[in-house]
């Protein structure tokens, strides 16, 4: 809770802004934050390097792995400079596969927050469907959307769809009621409350489900690619996998996790423009 | 003129009946209220006297179980404009910054916006904020947010502004502060004031009429009209007489009841 001056209430506002940036306490967490996978990353090379027997390769060769599946020219094998096609295909079914959530998951979860009779309706399937992972969804996916890509988006989409969903109904529900009075009172009633009220008081939860929803649909990707798709960053992993490329597995998870959390702070980005007023986001 | 004979408000033996888990609650009993156009008239009692009910009702928040709810002698069928509610707990919309929290009446009537943007401003003049325009509720402190809360309503062109205790989460010297402006806005704009409030000495302080209620089930019980002139001093020696006379009426009826 920030006040701007809870006592003597007329002072300027300006005096928030600090003028000169000290670089020390900014770089701080970036430093800290760095420490950790250093640590690991140094443990990982002692237990690997240099021993031929180990099945988990060292840090060196997966350097390696992922500069010549980037640019190739290093083992020029088929994998080599595959990276970008693998990547695309990835990045393609997650945000599709999150759009189409988004398409259903937001006006549904209004529906369902909202109306009574759409709750009484949808609402005990969905929580019974929930608790159901997006692995078991597989075999059924594949009978109806048939091998390819169409099953992969399917489940990328139930993966994003429910924290999307609740988050929504959450949000739409949770209103305060004293600002559906508020806007009575000044002559907003009716549906336009829901356009003036609910949807922007909503904005908060509704941002919390796409944030993780796309989280989901990163985490998702994989088992959507175990579907028989020959290009996707799951599908190389699954791939190499079968042919013992462990450093083609490590390469694809790094991949996989550094751009699920650029997604990530895209969506945050976003969201703090979009929410300034919220104290838990601006 | 016979068109001010006609008060903008007026509750004829308005009774409202809550019904709570099957049992019901008599909030109010046969209140009769006139409220003249720009008359300041505070509402006191202790709690659960019906005061905010009465209020909610003038609101048309609730709807009167019994009796007729005026506004210029047409029925209250709900909230509207012409009613500008001030809440305790501000009920500001978080998402909107002081300007656009004071404009909203404005367009939810559909006015052109420069218009509303031109009435907002001249509001935020009115309440002193304005370096604050472009700020959000949150980073407002209790008094500033009451005062947007005032400015919206103003803005809205209410005719009458209900204020279900305004200032009781504020500090005391806030408190002080928000009572002066108050007095002084009401007096430069000729708006008609609702004021609940538990405070004796807000209420002498305030207003034209004090009206005071009692619980059990909740009633009118009678009304002062306070002859001070203004601004008024709560040092005085007439403003102490008040301060007794309204205490033993209040008090009497705690020893009725307790009785």
């Amino acid at each position: 809770m920030s006040t701007l001056a809870s006592n003597r209430e007329q002072e300027t506002s300006a005096a928030r802004k600090p003028d000169r940036i000290a670089w020390l306490p900014r770089l701080r967490p970036v430093l800290l934050g760095l420490a950790f996978p250093i640590a690991l990353l140094a443990i990982w090379h002692f237990f690997t390097a240099g021993r031929p027997g180990s099945l988990i390769p060292p840090p060196h060769d997966v350097w390696l792995e992922l500069w010549d599946l980037a640019f190739g020219g290093i083992n020029d094998d088929a994998y080599s400079r595959t990276l970008y096609v693998h990547l695309l295909a990835s990045v393609a079914r997650v945000y599709g596969g999150f759009a189409m959530a988004l398409m259903v998951a937001l006006p549904l979860g209004m529906l369902i927050g909202r109306v009574a009779l759409v709750r009484q309706l949808i609402d005990p399937t969905i929580q019974i469907l929930r608790p159901v992972p997006v692995t078991a969804w597989l075999p059924l996916a594949m009978i109806i959307f048939g091998l390819g890509p169409r099953s992969a988006i399917f489940l990328v989409f139930l993966g994003a769809f429910y924290p999307i969903l609740l988050n929504t109904v959450f949000g739409v529900r949770s209103v305060e009621p004293r600002l559906f009075e508020a806007a009575a009172m000044l002559g907003c009633t009716g549906s336009a409350q829901f356009f003036r009220v609910v949807l922007p008081a909503a904005l908060p939860s509704i941002f919390t489900g796409m944030r993780l929803g796309l989280g989901f649909a990163w985490v998702v990707i994989v088992v959507g690619e175990m579907t028989g798709v020959q290009t996707g960053l799951g599908a190389i992993i699954m791939e190499a996998r079968q042919l013992s490329r462990t450093e083609i597995v490590i390469c694809g998870m790094i991949v996989i996790g550094v751009f699920g959390f650029l997604s990530d702070q895209l969506v945050m980005l976003i969201g703090r423009r979009l929410l300034a007023w919220s104290p838990s986001y601006g | 003129m016979a068109e001010s004979a006609v008060p903008i408000l007026e509750m004829k033996n308005v009774g409202k009946i809550f019904s709570q888990n099957g049992r019901a609650i008599e909030a109010l009993r046969g209140a009769n209220l006139r409220v003249k156009k720009g008359e300041f008239i505070c509402l006191i009692g202790a709690s659960g006297c019906g005061k905010s009910t009465l209020l909610r009702l003038a609101a048309g928040f609730e709807a009167a179980t019994s009796g007729d709810n005026l506004m210029w002698g047409m029925p209250i069928t709900g909230p509207g404009p012409s009613r500008g509610m001030v809440f305790q707990d501000y009920g500001l919309f978080p998402w909107l910054n002081v300007r656009d929290n004071i404009g909203f009446g404005p367009k939810s009537r559909g006015r052109p916006k420069g218009e509303i943007k031109e009435t907002a401003d001249r509001f935020i003049e009115l309440v002193g904020l304005q370096n604050f325009s472009d700020v959000y509720p949150h980073q407002l402190s209790g008094g500033m947010k009451q005062r947007v809360a005032i400015a919206r309503v103003l803005a809205n062109d209410a005719e009458i502004v209900l204020m279900d205790e305004p200032f009781g989460a504020l500090d005391a010297m806030t408190r002080e502060r928000l009572q002066d402006e108050l007095v002084e806005i009401w007096s430069r704009t000729g708006m008609t004031v609702l004021f609940v409030t538990h405070s004796i000495e807000e209420a002498i302080f305030l207003a034209d009429r004090v009206v005071v209620m009692s619980p059990g089930p909740g009633r009118i019980d009678d009304e002062h009209v306070i002859d001070l002139g203004r601004p008024r001093d709560i040092a005085s020696a007439e403003f102490n007489e008040w301060r007794r006379l309204l205490a033993s009426r209040l008090h009497s009826h705690h020893a009725r009841k307790a009785g």
